[in-house]
């Protein structure tokens, strides 16, 4: 599908350049090739988004049934200590593994990129592998290897008559979810990364080395910068990935149900007030502010991204 | 849209509008649908039970029924609930768990079987079954099929070579428990899981709890932090702060293991949880005994259930006599319900295989040869009859491992957890628009 909307600019475009007499209008085949994707775009995407705003404006009781509430949905969520939790939680998240993944993914993708790096097919692949590994699978593999008794971790500690930190309980458990998130989308990042480096021309290298540049001068005076794009998408879709975290602390609130309450994240929150309190209404109204927030967040990031290219 | 066309197209040919009144059916009327050839639809996650339905078939030839697993417990509820929303697509029958039939007779959705001749039934099944299943005005909703009186497995070595004889006073318990611990860290006389809220309401059932009263449709005594219930939570709470018993979420790797390796000397679990065990602990065959939940009061013997379940009719169904009939015959049939017993394994229901020597005999290697069933058939005859279920369980039972669960694993005070469990559930019942009394 991709290709068909792909080649939908081209058409026209040649179309223009050479202008045929009794031919169709230039444009008139565009819609066409991408009405697939607009058909689908608007029945599985915009069509249930309209319907949870509707959903969101009424209440749901067990006693009295559904009744219009307008706006009450939102200012209850607004002022619901558990969804701030839940929030706060996720953007303290945010803070710390969003930075670290980065950074790592940023090394490796420079370290490949620089050519000077043995076995480089080999780690490019290690390094995405996690990637190709679903994220309910990596977490309940990592979960078995934090397990406090019987984890892998915690027997090699007690071999050595030492104690390994419960990864666990509740000081360690945005760490050890990090950790998992860290190990799961360093790949994705660092191919994306590396991919925008692979478009530098290599002229402007030789040109850096004439001018006596070394290899860290390259990184910082030419590639950091020309990366700069590349990095804001990757720092979007993490923005979007960390305030949405929902699978690991699901699947860890098995093994953690002590640390991990039902309002552990703002997505878990919302899942738990739909599926488990039947609240639909409420939870769509409580999904309708995350994402809004999302959008913000999003937007501040691309609006500083920007400014700081214009103030350059 | 042409589930509801049918619906009305069925409604007007006749079929006595279902449960509307409770005069029982005439025979003729039965015998009549019973040779219509018609279909039902059940949902269950019960494994094989196709050889069950045969012999339904076999006996009601015009009757086939198409059996579809919907998913298991919660998972099969959140379809059916969305199917009984959209009006259009809920089977004809139902697994229905015992806890989960408020939740549904809340939205009035079960088909009350006592015109269906579920009444004459009564006398077969176990009387505290009968009392799950029934409504505050006598109505049946559903039909036992099988069940989970709670008792207490146990290390028969461990026991030995501590020199603790089996308790059966929840004070022997907690004495066995510090003795135990102390003689050996690295064992724990039992586990009670954080995330484990349906055994914690099996020893909520045994204490005599009342914790929800349903006094009308819209109206709800909620109680998690009376008496009994503050007996209990005190109780494990003072043990789990002691360190003398583990708090690990059950049903997990680690939980397993510690079967295996002997982390754990007893199980405090339901008449299903031997056959279980002896699957998931092979490593330590022969070592485990069944005995009854040790006791408040040591003058009498009481137990709660925790699982099993139910057969329930959807009240939109088109074809309601031969659904109530199936539900009947699938649990009442003696041939039917002795497959249950003996191919699926389920703990019966029914008084007369409860007493039949050929289900009460059989003597599992994996218990030393300990007539297990045995045990947990008198342990049947010893549960509560009175115990109520909410009719927003899930919501119950979350709030309860994020707050009583929370405070055993985390050794806080369990009873002080009690009361944020108990406004948790007043605001949110209230929340639906229930009228809530404490009293």
């Amino acid at each position: 599908m991709s290709a068909t909307t792909a080649a939908g600019p081209e058409a026209p475009a040649r179309a223009r350049r050479r202008p045929r007499p009794g031919g169709s209008r230039p444009g008139a085949a565009g819609p066409v090739f991408v009405a697939p994707f607009l058909i689908l775009f608007l029945l599985l995407f915009l069509t249930p988004l309209g319907y949870a705003a509707y959903l969101s404006l009424f209440q749901h009781r067990l006693i009295g049934g559904t009744s219009f509430v307008g706006l009450h949905n939102y200012l209850t969520a607004l002022s619901d200590p558990q969804l701030r939790h839940g929030v706060l939680r996720v953007a303290l998240f945010f803070c710390i593994q969003v930075p670290v993944m980065l950074i790592l993914a940023l090394l490796f993708a420079l370290a490949l990129d620089s050519g000077l790096m043995r076995l480089a097919r080999v780690v490019r692949l290690g390094v995405f592998l996690p990637y190709a590994v679903p994220s309910v699978v990596a977490t309940l593999m990592w979960g078995y290897l934090y397990g406090p008794s019987f984890g892998p971790i915690a027997q090699i500690a007690k071999h050595f008559h030492a104690a390994a930190p419960n990864f666990l309980d509740s000081d360690w458990m945005l760490a050890s979810l990090s950790n998992i998130v860290t190990w799961e989308f360093t790949g994705y990042n660092m191919i994306i990364l590396y991919a925008a480096l692979q478009t530098i021309p290599r002229d402007l290298y030789e040109a850096a080395a004439v001018d006596g540049a070394g290899a860290w001068r390259i990184a910082r005076a030419i590639k950091l910068p020309a990366l700069k794009p590349a990095l804001t998408l990757t720092l979007l879709f993490s923005v979007i990935g960390s305030f949405q975290l929902f699978n690991e602390p699901y699947l860890l609130q098995q093994l953690a149900p002590n640390v991990i309450d039902s309002a552990y994240t703002a997505n878990l929150y919302a899942y738990t007030l739909s599926f488990t309190g039947q609240q639909v209404n409420y939870a769509a109204a409580v999904s309708f502010l995350l994402g809004l927030l999302i959008v913000v967040i999003s937007y501040v990031f691309l609006f500083l991204a920007s400014r700081r290219r214009v103030a350059r | 849209m042409l589930g509801t066309a049918a619906l009305a197209a069925c409604g007007s040919s006749g079929t006595p509008a279902a449960a509307s009144s409770a005069s029982a059916l005439s025979q003729s009327d039965i015998d009549g649908a019973m040779s219509k050839p018609t279909t039902l639809t059940f949902w269950t996650w019960v494994s094989d039970i196709s050889e069950e339905v045969a012999l339904f078939e076999k006996k009601y030839p015009a009757i086939k029924v198409n059996v579809v697993n919907a998913g298991q417990g919660s998972a099969q509820y959140t379809k059916l609930r969305t199917a009984l929303q959209a009006g259009s697509g809920a089977p004809d029958v139902c697994q229905i768990e015992y806890q989960y039939i408020p939740t549904f007779t809340i939205t009035d959705s079960l088909l009350d079987l006592r015109p269906y001749g579920a009444s004459a039934l009564r006398g077969k099944f176990v009387d505290w079954t009968w009392g799950q299943v029934s409504g505050p005005n006598g109505e049946v909703f559903a039909i036992p099929q099988d069940t989970g009186p709670m008792g207490m497995l146990y290390r028969a070595d461990i026991f030995e070579a501590h020199g603790i004889s089996v308790p059966t006073t929840w004070d022997e318990f907690a004495t066995a428990a510090h003795k135990l611990h102390a003689a050996d860290p690295s064992v724990y006389l039992t586990n009670i899981s954080a995330n484990e809220p349906a055994g914690w309401h099996g020893l909520l059932w045994q204490a005599n709890a009342k914790p929800y009263v349903m006094t009308d449709s819209s109206t709800i005594t909620v109680n998690v932090d009376d008496a009994a219930s503050q007996k209990v939570a005190s109780y494990w709470g003072e043990l789990a702060q002691a360190g003398v018993i583990s708090t690990d979420p059950d049903f997990t790797d680690s939980w397993y293991t510690g079967f295996n390796q002997g982390k754990y000397a007893t199980w405090l679990t339901a008449a299903w949880g031997p056959l279980f065990l002896s699957g998931s602990a092979q490593a330590t065959s022969g070592k485990w005994r069944a005995a009854p939940l040790p006791q408040w009061d040591s003058s009498s013997q009481v137990s709660g259930n925790w699982g099993g379940s139910t057969t329930a009719v959807i009240k939109s169904t088109p074809n309601a006599i031969a659904a109530a009939q199936f539900a009947q015959f699938l649990n009442s049939d003696p041939d039917c319900a002795s497959l249950f017993a003996s191919k699926q394994f389920l703990f019966p229901s029914t008084k007369a295989l409860l007493a039949d020597a050929g289900f009460t005999g059989q003597a599992p290697a994996f218990y030393g040869g300990q007539q297990v069933n045995e045990v947990f058939a008198k342990i049947s005859d010893t549960v509560n009859p009175t115990f109520q279920w909410p009719p927003f369980l899930d919501q119950v039972a979350t709030d309860w491992t994020n707050t009583v669960g929370k405070a055993l694993a985390d050794k806080t005070d369990a009873v002080a957890a009690l009361g944020q469990w108990q406004s948790q559930i007043t605001s949110y019942a209230q929340n639906q628009g229930f009228t809530v009394h404490t009293s």
